[in-house]
């Protein structure tokens, strides 16, 4: 998740230049569990990269009842960097035993042989998932690759109060939604019904995963890339027209200006993930208790669609020396009641065991406003549909954000930006090797 | 005795060698032989041993050269360069005479105060930077005439936080140097009726001259890495691509495609141009500053 984007770039430009002043200060922790197994042969001892809040506290619970494998969870900075931090160090054979694995880097990590199948640990625990989050592990293989975290089905958040403010009904459609923007604006040129961020390729993946868009897929032995089907181009057309025509504005998410717009009462909705509570409360803390929910706009009236955005999963190194410690660590911490509640309790996460649901009785401090956020969130996600992510998603995000920017900034064709994120995509692919349909 | 004295010499220079190979030789010679190399995938790349690591010749040296954005890259960075070297070495050489100059008034603070930026980090001064920028939560984005963030802006605002960070140092060695002149010289001028400008601009400017240089090379490898404004600026507005300046492209490469191989033959592609524009320079003023022929 993508709370914290700044200070993810200070890490990232603060390591750089310490890199290249030293480079010898690092990667000091994964090696620790090498040295102890030496000391203790019965016991085995875990690293864990993660970026959830809190995983400390769950995992010194998992520590107290089990003495002979004991987890260290190492915090990292999460973000873009992260899935190439971990490739990294498990091409340099000093991986962690586990690591958080977003969905989209997941297949990046098996191509380069850097997660294990844990098939005969998750196989006990697969009921307890749904099956378009289970395929995100799978990736359609019969190897099992992570056992699911959590999960960011998309919904509507929007301003209750303004938008009785300025008359306007809750958008049932997208079609809907354009129109309110329109009246918005035009009410109050400085207040806008939403923004499109050219630095959340994520976002705009869970949008065409809503629209049914299927960026990549695989068919016998090839990939099949299609980023600008059709409705990807419908979806990037929809948000170029509003763009162009001046009436959502274009600053990216998670920035300080995007802050104070939603502080401000500026930014009326956020079609974002379940997960947004949490970016709001520290973001928008003024706005609190005014945000109300909603299922997202749809394309056709009637329909009840919606996309993922974020979510990850717990993998196990294909380095590790203890797999399956690791796994076993794995699917507790994702399927043990206790785990779960600790991870809502302490992490915020929301889980993607399907029983995790009923632990998330109270709401969020932030939407204190609705008492039943969480059963109002899961019936506006439930309809989300996913689709497989390809083994150069990080590749695709990047050219995604470039272009995007340009095409935001000059009010050009979104279109055209789509298309030239899936002609670096698939010139990447083709450059590695990988086999294309066409 | 004899015998001493062939293994002594090499004696003192093991450590010194030690650290280079390690630190130095090793690291870009791995450099090197990857930038050599690249993974080639076959079928969906999903099963055992679908990934190996082959030997490409210079083909990705060839990527490299022939890629548009990493030359407009440079010329983005060489107007940036050509800015900040200017503006930050001119303000530097400026305050240093200031402050020598024989009657001037609380020295101390003003040195202090000049140097003290640099003292900022600077993911940090971009940061603080970025805030002032941005017209929703600026103080003072009045004083700006447009955007500081805009296209036509972003290069200016850019080389305003590198000119603000750097001044101070290198005033600091302009200014240090000039504590070194002999004070005879100043009063055989004054005694000459030379006027404190021309004190500064007949003597002190001439004897600054090897630091002047000296400066200028630091200043220019300088710009030619830079790296942390623009990548700190990025998340906060639309302008600045992933490969604005060379070494983001590099990092792109390196930590968000995972293209170790591509950003290795960039990497040397860069460290062979910024040797090439240290060196030149030097070359170039070299016989006139130091009088060698």
């Amino acid at each position: 998740m993508h709370m914290n984007r700044l200070a993810a770039v200070a890490a990232a430009v603060t390591l750089v230049a310490g890199c290249s002043s030293g480079g010898a200060q690092q990667s000091a922790a994964p090696s620790s569990s090498a040295a102890q197994n030496a000391q203790n042969a019965q016991k085995v001892a875990l690293t864990y990269w993660n970026w959830v809040p809190g995983m400390d506290k769950v995992v010194a619970v998992w520590n107290t009842a089990h003495p002979d494998i004991q987890v260290t969870s190492s915090t990292q900075a999460g973000g873009d960097d992260s899935a190439t931090k971990f490739l990294t160090a498990a091409k340099a054979g000093n991986p962690p035993d586990l690591v958080q694995a977003e969905y989209q880097a997941l297949p990046s990590f098996v191509a380069a042989e850097a997660v294990a199948d844990i098939k005969t640990a998750a196989d006990p625990v697969k009921a307890q998932f749904s099956e378009g989050i289970w395929g995100l592990v799978t990736l359609g293989t019969d190897a099992v690759y992570g056992i699911p975290q959590d999960s960011g089905p998309m919904l509507l958040y929007y301003r209750e109060d303004l938008f009785k403010k300025y008359g306007i009904a809750v958008p049932k459609t997208w079609q809907e939604y354009a129109d309110a923007a329109r009246a918005v604006h035009a009410k109050d040129s400085k207040v806008y019904l939403g923004t499109f961020s050219s630095k959340d390729p994520g976002s705009f993946a869970g949008l065409a995963q809503q629209a049914g868009g299927q960026w990549w897929s695989i068919s016998g032995e090839a990939w099949k890339v299609a980023i600008n089907d059709e409705p990807s181009k419908k979806l990037a057309d929809y948000w170029g027209g509003l763009v162009k025509e001046g009436v959502i504005d274009n600053m990216p998410y998670f920035t300080p200006e995007w802050n104070k717009a939603l502080n401000d009462g500026k930014l009326l909705t956020w079609p974002s993930a379940i997960w947004a509570p949490g970016p709001l409360s520290t973001n928008a803390p003024k706005a609190k208790g005014k945000w109300a929910i909603a299922q997202l706009p749809q394309w056709n009236a009637g329909e009840n669609f919606s996309g993922f955005w974020g979510g990850s999963a717990v993998s196990v190194s294909a380095g590790s020396k203890n797999k399956e410690a690791a796994a076993k660590f794995a699917t507790w911490l994702n399927s043990d009641p206790e785990a779960l509640a600790l991870l809502v309790k302490e992490g915020s996460v929301y889980p993607a065991a399907t029983k995790g649901a009923d632990l998330l009785s109270e709401p969020p401090a932030y939407f204190s406003n609705i008492p039943d956020f969480w059963k109002q969130a899961a019936g506006f996600g439930a309809g989300a549909r996913g689709f497989t992510f390809g083994p150069n998603v990080n590749v695709a995000y990047n050219a995604f954000k470039d272009a995007f920017d340009k095409a935001a900034l000059n009010k050009t064709s979104f279109s055209g930006a789509l298309q030239s994120v899936q002609d670096a995509t698939v010139a990447d692919m083709t450059k590695s090797g990988f086999k294309l349909a066409q | 005795m004899t015998t001493r004295k062939s293994w002594a010499p090499y004696l003192f220079l093991t450590p010194a060698v030690t650290l280079f190979a390690l630190f130095l030789a090793l690291p870009i010679g791995y450099t090197v032989y990857l930038s050599l190399r690249r993974t080639k995938v076959s079928g969906l790349g999903l099963g055992k041993g679908s990934k190996r690591e082959i030997f490409v010749g210079l083909d990705n040296y060839a990527a490299a050269i022939g890629d548009g954005d990493l030359w407009t890259g440079w010329l983005r960075v060489l107007g940036y360069g050509v800015l900040v070297l200017v503006v930050m070495l001119g303000l530097a050489l400026v305050f240093a005479l200031m402050l020598d100059a024989a009657r001037v008034r609380l020295a101390r603070f003003s040195r202090i105060a000049i140097f003290l930026p640099f003292a900022v980090p600077g993911v940090a001064a971009s940061l603080m930077w970025g805030f002032l920028y941005l017209p929703s939560v600026s103080p003072i984005s009045e004083l700006f005439g447009v955007a500081p963030l805009s296209q036509s802006a972003v290069v200016y605002s850019m080389a305003n936080v590198a000119v603000w960070g750097g001044t101070g140092f290198n005033m600091l060695v302009l200014y240090t140097n000039l504590g070194a002149v002999p004070q005879d010289l100043y009063q055989a001028a004054r005694i000459d009726g030379a006027s404190e400008l021309q004190i500064a601009l007949r003597v002190k400017i001439p004897i600054l001259a090897p630091a002047i240089i000296l400066v200028t090379v630091f200043s220019i490898i300088a710009t030619i890495q830079v790296f942390t404004e623009p990548t700190a600026l990025r998340p906060l507005t639309n302008t600045i691509s992933s490969t604005w300046s060379p070494l983001m492209k590099i990092y792109r490469d390196a930590f968000v495609t995972g293209d170790l191989y591509s950003a290795a033959a960039t990497a040397a592609v860069i460290a062979g141009i910024s040797l090439v524009l240290s060196f030149g320079f030097l070359r170039v003023v070299k016989n006139r500053a130091f009088g060698e022929t």
